[in-house]
């Protein structure tokens, strides 16, 4: 039996208890609901869960240990001069193993292979056996033994309502759970890197070019991971956008709170938002196709040098990009600040610019930073428009004309692709992927405490 | 001060504000330009994204079909007369069409000739005449007009893009090619037709042969994947803390992860995936089942929010009227708070599932940029996404793959509209104002 089948038949059996449940509820309480504790349907949850949550757990717990067990069943049924093997070789014997159960083509004629795949598969069709014996024999016991104790007293509503309640904390704890993954597997990682590159290097060098030689004699061979020219490049990317998006964003968002009839609001808020629904890739490719052959075109008819792919190119479409958060924010803040103060400065004659100028902005100003660093932060952690339009040229300026390299680009190239899990060059992509969480956390915390203070304010 | 010094000072005051009033009436017309600007700024980038992509990609949704006349040659197709569907599958139809090709232009006799005349016609031309002769066995022996792919160059310079009268050593097509290509146009031969392939078809070197269908079924798992594991657990998780969670630090605790998460960079949780997911609990690389739980993690925090807020919007006089005739607190919450609150909740996930739908980034961690010409079939299977397709069709150089990118950013910008549309359909339908 199958995995899936197995799932479905635990399912079948489910429905089978829960009716189970509510048929024997009834008849012990010789018919009459009034005798039992709970509604019948909460004896039919109750027996339902006893099916089920066993067997389901066993069955999860059984798929995570199930392939490295039979993985060690399978290298030590091996002949000694295979298992003698280091560990990268022995990988590949089992790599090798299974394309030949998978039955995929493979240069394996080895017959000790051959031979271990049959084993391979011998012990699959065995552990799915056994599998389906057990949680079978688990599902049925455990509504057998719950349909045993139901009685009219039994207090089926409070059981239920008890395990649902443990699965609503369960949900909630997921986001915490998450965090402290993120946290774990860049953390661990980036540990492993910074014991091959010294930390100082990564944070104060200023020459990237993490190519691993594949030999050791090659030049070049060491990779350097001064990871600066990234900062750099980062944030003159970020601050372009910035450049675009804080002006528009705010003018705009002014505009539609405080000017704009409900026609002109209606129309052009979503107008502005569909901005921030255009998926990243599409920018990417705009980016790429569109705007940085513009920007090289005009550059060059102006008489200045420009790269193809150039800083200003991916920057100006990522402002863009970030125009409706901005302006979305912002619209908030100006909203909450209270009409008393704007007819305040009606009174004392100030013209409308005049007052959203001296009373609004500045009142409004704590939540439109705690935006503008929230935007910020989204700016530096964009990945696709950098990787499709920006580069991998991790040059140290300041020349918004030149290709410059990010952070994310360069998790990007040093992941995607065939990679060694051990050599510095993927760790370095980890390495990076702190710097780039921790530097994202910080602008949250920081925005979210700012908002929530302003929030505070006139509430 | 006397009176009179007050009425003098007065009219000065008056003066200076008169004066001066032109010039703030100015500021202030400017102002409100500045913000009319902006926003028609940002209209305009908006107009000019979509213009220019649709420009590039309208016409991909065409494709350029070549007619020839093939003679279905039994000691071509079936030497040994059985007729067996796999004697059918395998034969050489490459043959045939190079044959029919031949017969059309017998004047070409030189090798490097004869390869740029194939090259009219589709690679993957054989296998559309494979399934016609599987579809009709009968036409074995008889003759019959074949409507094929053409090749990338003839597609491209049927909708436009060469320029003919560049000198020809600039030219991709030579004058020779040309003058084929206008004899198949004066005999009929050259047709322009919907491309159903590019739906179907999985992805492929050749841009005349690729389709968006791998990456649609693959965005199809992968957003499936999505919905069933976040929808429950963001709803659960949205209910636990709004109805039922005591004001304590931990649920501060978790509040604050929850807002965070949904500011984290979304490649930071292909790193958590690619760490977690793939090299600790072994789950299969490039499979829409891992895209889907790295997408879950990124997209729980948006449905966690819009479901609270959907709760937070039933009123109180509800939960008070359950419980005023027994409810328990569960009850009450799932019998009565719930379904008043579906509605918001559903958009909320319908936008999330939207935002999982365009993303990209963290998908390129865990492998699924790689090149699948498969169609997957299940969540296990190595699949490609839609965003993803796109960033692969950017990257190639053939010039036929522009219009395919940007056609299939149009299929991907259709999708997003419609689940937005959807749920502004429903915020509109069911909102209720209490």
């Amino acid at each position: 039996m199958t995995k899936s089948t197995l799932f479905f038949v635990l399912v079948l059996l489910c429905l089978a208890a829960y009716r189970f449940g509510r048929r024997r509820s009834l008849a012990v309480a010789s018919g009459r609901i009034r005798n039992l504790h709970s509604l019948p349907g909460y004896y039919g949850f109750f027996v339902a869960l006893w099916c089920g949550v066993p067997a389901l757990i066993l069955l999860v717990c059984w798929l995570m240990f199930e392939g490295p067990v039979i993985n060690h069943l399978v290298i030590s049924s091996l002949p000694d001069e295979l298992r003698g093997q280091s560990p990268e070789q022995l990988g590949l014997v089992i790599n090798d193993i299974r394309n030949v159960v998978g039955g995929k083509e493979t240069s394996a004629t080895n017959p000790a292979i051959q031979a271990a795949a049959a084993e391979y598969l011998r012990l699959r069709s065995l552990s799915d056996a056994l599998l389906a014996a057990v949680a079978l024999s688990v599902s049925v016991i455990g509504g057998v033994v719950a349909g045993q104790r139901i009685q009219p007293s039994l207090r089926a509503r409070n059981k239920v309502e008890g395990a649902l309640m443990f699965f609503l904390i369960a949900c909630s704890l997921v986001a915490i759970f998450t965090t402290v993954g993120i946290v774990l597997s860049v953390l661990f990682e980036s540990i492993r890197f910074f014991g091959l590159v010294p930390i100082t290097e990564f944070l104060f060098g200023t020459d990237w070019s993490p190519q691993m030689a594949i030999r050791a004699d090659q030049v070049g061979s060491s990779g350097a991971f001064g990871a600066v020219p990234l900062f750099t490049g980062t944030l003159l990317i970020s601050a372009i956008a910035m450049a675009v998006a804080v002006p528009i964003g705010l003018l705009s968002a002014i505009y539609l709170a405080e000017y704009a009839t409900p026609r002109i609001r209606a129309v052009g808020k979503p107008l502005l938002e569909v901005l921030a629904g255009v998926p990243t890739v599409v920018y990417g490719f705009f980016a790429a196709l569109t705007v940085a052959p513009f920007v090289r075109d005009v550059a060059q008819s102006l008489g200045l040098e420009a790269s193809s792919e150039s800083a200003l190119a991916a920057g100006l479409v990522m402002g863009v990009m970030i125009i409706p958060f901005v302006s979305s924010l912002s619209d908030d803040f100006i909203n909450a600040v209270p009409q008393s103060l704007r007819d305040g400065a009606y009174a004392l004659g100030a013209t409308q610019s005049e007052t959203i100028r001296n009373v609004v902005i500045p009142a409004a100003l704590p939540g439109i930073v705690g935006g503008i660093l929230l935007a910020v932060s989204r700016a530096i952690g964009e990945t696709m428009i950098v990787v499709m339009a920006a580069g991998l040229a991790a040059n140290l300026t300041g020349n918004p004309l030149q290709a410059v390299t990010t952070v994310t680009t360069q998790i990007v190239t040093l992941l995607v692709g065939d990679q060694e899990f051990d050599s510095p060059k993927t760790l370095a992509a980890f390495a990076l992927g702190l710097v780039l969480f921790l530097a994202t956390l910080a602008l949250n915390i920081i925005a979210m405490h700012i908002v929530r203070k302003y929030r505070e304010q006139y509430e | 001060m006397n009176s009179e010094a007050t009425h003098v000072l007065s009219r000065r005051t008056a003066d200076i504000v008169k004066a001066s009033l032109g010039r703030r009436h100015a500021a202030e017309r400017r102002f409100r330009l500045y913000g009319l600007m902006s926003i028609g700024a940002g209209i305009l980038m908006l107009v000019i994204l979509l213009v220019s992509i649709f420009g590039q990609g309208y016409r991909a949704f065409s494709q350029t079909y070549v007619g020839l006349d093939v003679s279905f040659d039994p000691a071509v197709i079936d030497p040994d007369g059985g007729r067996s569907p796999e004697a059918l599958a395998s034969a050489d139809y490459g043959a045939l069409l190079k044959r029919a090709l031949g017969e059309l232009f017998p004047d070409v006799t030189e090798r490097q000739d004869k390869r740029a005349l194939h090259r009219l016609i589709s690679a993957g031309a054989s296998y559309a005449v494979r399934d016609e002769i599987l579809a009709h066995p009968e036409l074995v022996g008889h003759s019959a007009r074949i409507w094929v792919a053409a090749g990338a160059d003839v597609d491209l310079l049927e909708k436009g893009y060469f320029d003919r009268s560049a000198a020809e050593a600039e030219r991709r097509m030579k004058d020779r090619e040309l003058a084929w290509v206008d004899r198949l146009k004066a005999e009929g031969r050259l047709e322009r037709r919907f491309n159903a392939k590019f739906f179907t078809a999985g992805d492929s070197r050749d841009p005349e042969q690729a389709g968006i269908g791998g990456a649609l079924m693959g965005s199809f798992y992968t957003v499936l994947v999505t919905l069933v594991l976040s929808l429950p657990i963001g709803v659960a998780a949205a209910i636990y803390l709004e109805e039922f969670a005591p004001r304590n630090h931990w649920v501060d605790f978790i509040e604050v992860n929850i807002n965070n998460l949904a500011a984290v960079p979304s490649i930071v949780f292909g790193l958590l995936g690619l760490a977690v997911f793939i090299n600790f609990l072994g789950v299969p690389r490039s499979s829409p089942l891992v895209g889907g739980l790295v997408l879950t993690l990124m997209t729980l925090p948006v449905i966690i929010i819009a479901a609270r807020s959907a709760l937070k919007a039933v009123p109180p006089s509800i939960r008070e009227a359950a419980m005023g005739v027994g409810a328990s607190p569960m009850q009450t919450v799932f019998h009565h708070v719930v379904p008043l609150a579906m509605p918001g909740m559903l958009t909320g996930a319908i936008i999330g599932m939207s935002r999982a739908l365009g993303e990209s980034a963290p998908l390129l961690m865990i492998g699924m940029v790689a090149f699948i010409v498969d169609i997957p079939h299940g969540i296990f299977d190595p699949a490609t996404v839609l965003p993803v397709q796109v960033y692969l069709w950017a990257d190639s150089p053939e010039r036929g793959f522009v219009e395919r990118t940007s056609a299939a950013i149009l299929v991907l910008l259709a999708f997003l509209i419609l689940m937005n549309g959807t749920a502004v359909y429903l915020r509109r339908r069911f909102e209720r104002r209490w």
